[in-house]
């Protein structure tokens, strides 16, 4: 049916004469100026990462040279390789490698474990409500707006006594806390909207607690379990603060890892390996944000609209 | 002892009671229609008979069983809900079959049950897509498949015709009397249409604020109003409700009201209830059927009285016209055949017939005759 509306009104449009033709010619002037001030802005925006790729492809000679903008004259996929795995970070000259592996190993548990408990527990706040549950809620967002740096004393000394101090776990640990409120508002608001009788229609047919979750919640929540994926993601990947404080040399993540391979005081600054590292930092978040995005502001918006 | 029985059972949402102490017992095979205005109590009457909300005091019994404590999936009630309720991820097939699953019906058993269901309802052709993909009045058949398939001792229904649309309506409700039929199961069913509530029940209870008003068979509920707010929910158009007052004309005790020019008239009353009270106020109610033109009134009643009253509009509706008149200052609608020639302005004989008047106390509103 829309498909009819759409040629109809085209076909009215190109049929009727010329003083309409004429105001579409004066309308689209403004359009043009519009799309080349875009332009120019992603041109813009592009450019810092066009720079580094670019740099991170010439060998170093050609940078110290002063051709910083230029386009390589020797292509070479050296820097990358050195940043990977023979460059000095710190003390060993293991390339970024071992750290890019923590930071898997840190971001992949942290995030599906504080997505599965926010998930858990905004169903339990909307659809399973007890006494004193909006104070709670309360109180889960304030742990959101908690500044980071508060936390880091009695942090240390809660992972001291947990014994994952200076290790990847802890980390995980760390980012967990830190996630579930985001995750959990995500998922409250989420399923506020969702419609109660659902819940009463399967415990009437006989499901428990978890076969609702799991059966009736779970499969609508694509969108906002992508929502929150991509923001837990994003922001333990990126964590600096956390992964300079409570991690040793063997636990540390890509984000300090790349902090030490700039900041290697011996010898020269390898401009081009640098370049190579950072773009390697930011990769797994960009491919987050291509393969995800575009449920991103769906997502955004279907938690938005009530709750 | 009833099938169904509601034994002194309260709701009390803090210090907010939304169920008065309420009684209610039915036999097996009865259609019962719990009808009333929105926030009347009726709905969640149903929800506590689903399990679904908590009674905070008396009980509640299916076949003798106290249902108190007992999970909603273990009172073996099957509910349709307003929406619907219609899981949105999964096929019509997976939505039927939900239930069985969870009560771990073997799959060759599920898969026979879904059939009969399909064929019952007519939704055979239906049973791969998603609800997404339905209409209405699609969507209402699946969810009473979804009931249907647990064989249940009672179904409840909340307010399934609610969200459909008038034609459709009238459809389903014929539907539902004839599944009705057909399986002989003890229905509760809630609305706030009367019209719904006459069509398919075998018993009423009239709720408004948290009590049960009244409780009969629809022709007791529609023919003997036990007060003002049930003669006036019931019934459409509603009944004439108009303040009168008792007096004696010649031996008889007779009803006295105004009309419009501020003139007055007199309706004998058909029995002798009110012989003792002259000078009572009263409140008469009188349904629109029982006020005709001269030629369409009742042959048998023996109570037929004519009133001479301006008019003040009509609405011709097709197989009747309704016509207004000014009764003791309010509105009297009287059902005249399609074709008399009544029109606005014009002095008219109205024929009441009073065998059907009912007489209410202003004060109190209960009924008193």
């Amino acid at each position: 049916m829309p498909t009819d509306f759409t040629s109809q009104a085209v076909t009215a449009g190109t049929g009727t004469p010329a003083p309409i033709r004429k105001r579409r010619r004066t309308a689209a002037a403004p359009r043009v100026i519009l799309y080349l001030i875009l332009a120019l802005f992603c041109v813009y925006y592009l450019l810092p990462l066009c720079v580094m790729v670019v740099n991170s492809l010439k060998p170093l000679g050609e940078i110290t040279a002063g051709g910083m903008m230029a386009l390589p004259e020797q292509w070479t996929l050296a820097p990358w390789s050195s940043a990977w795995s023979t460059a000095q970070v710190g003390v060993d000259a293991t390339g970024l490698r071992p750290y890019f592996v923590n930071s898997i190993l840190m971001v992949v548990p942290a995030v599906a474990i504080s997505t599965i408990l926010g998930a858990l527990n905004g169903y339990v706040l909307t659809k399973w409500t007890f006494r004193g549950a909006t104070l709670l809620f309360g109180l889960v967002l304030f742990g959101c707006f908690i500044p980071f740096q508060i936390v880091l004393i009695p942090m240390a000394r809660m992972l001291g006594l947990m014994g994952i101090a200076g290790t990847v776990p802890g980390l995980v640990f760390v980012h967990l806390v830190y996630g579930i409120g985001f995750s959990t508002l995500y998922f409250r608001n989420y399923y506020a909207a969702f419609p109660t009788e659902l819940v009463r229609a399967a415990q009437i047919d006989g499901a428990g607690f978890f076969t609702i979750f799991r059966r009736i919640l779970l499969p609508s929540s694509g969108p906002i379990a992508v929502v929150c994926i991509i923001w837990q993601f994003t922001n333990i990947w990126n964590d600096f603060l956390f992964g300079a404080s409570f991690s040793d040399f063997d636990s540390q993540p890509m984000t300090v890892a790349l902090n030490n391979l700039v900041q290697s005081s011996t010898g020269v600054k390898e401009y081009n390996v640098h370049f190579a590292g950072a773009i390697m930092a930011a990769l797994p978040t960009l491919l987050v944000y291509v393969v995800a995005g575009r449920f991103f502001v769906r997502g955004l918006m279907a938690g938005s609209v009530k709750g | 002892m009833g099938f169904l029985e509601i034994d002194r059972a309260t709701k009390s949402y803090g210090a907010v009671k939304v169920l008065h102490e309420t009684d209610i017992s039915i036999d097996e095979g009865e259609f019962l229609v719990l009808v009333g205005p929105s926030g009347c109590g009726k709905s969640t009457l149903l929800n506590m008979i689903a399990g679904l909300e908590e009674v905070s005091s008396g009980d509640i019994r299916i076949k003798g069983r106290s249902m108190n404590g007992v999970k909603p999936a273990d009172r073996n009630i099957a509910m349709v809900f307003q929406s619907y309720a219609l899981y949105p991820n999964m096929t019509v097939r997976g939505n039927i079959s939900f239930g069985m699953e969870m009560h771990k019906v073997p799959k060759p058993e599920r898969e026979t049950k879904i059939a009969q269901v399909a064929d019952l309802l007519q939704i055979g052709q239906l049973l791969d897509r998603k609800p997404g993909q339905l209409s209405g009045g699609q969507r209402q058949r699946v969810a009473m498949g979804r009931a249907l398939t647990r064989d249940p001792d009672v179904f409840l229904f909340d307010e399934p015709l609610s969200n459909l649309d008038a034609k459709l309506r009238v459809d389903m409700r014929m539907e539902i009397k004839k599944l009705h039929q057909k399986l002989g199961t003890t229905i509760v069913y809630v609305t706030h249409d009367q019209i719904e509530a006459l069509t398919l029940s075998t018993r009423i209870a009239v709720m408004y604020g948290g009590y049960v008003q009244q409780m009969g068979t629809p022709r007791e509920i529609y023919d003997n109003p036990a007060n003002l707010f049930v003669a006036g929910f019931m019934g459409s158009p509603s009944m004439n409700l108009f303040p009168a007052r008792v007096v004696d004309a010649g031996g008889a005790p007779a009803a006295e009201f105004t009309l419009a020019g501020g003139e007055t008239a007199l309706l004998p009353f058909a029995g002798d209830a009110l012989a003792a009270q002259q000078g009572r106020d009263i409140v008469l109610g009188i349904r629109p059927e029982a006020i005709t033109d001269e030629g369409g009134a009742d042959r048998n009643s023996r109570a037929v009285h004519v009133v001479e009253s301006p008019i003040e509009i009509t609405e011709p509706a097709g197989s009747d016209t309704f016509v207004v008149t000014q009764w003791g200052g309010r509105d009297a609608v009287g059902r005249f055949r399609a074709d008399v020639p009544a029109r606005a302005g014009d002095r008219f004989a109205f024929a009441v017939n009073m065998e059907k008047a009912v007489v209410f106390d202003p004060e109190t509103e209960t009924r008193i005759a």
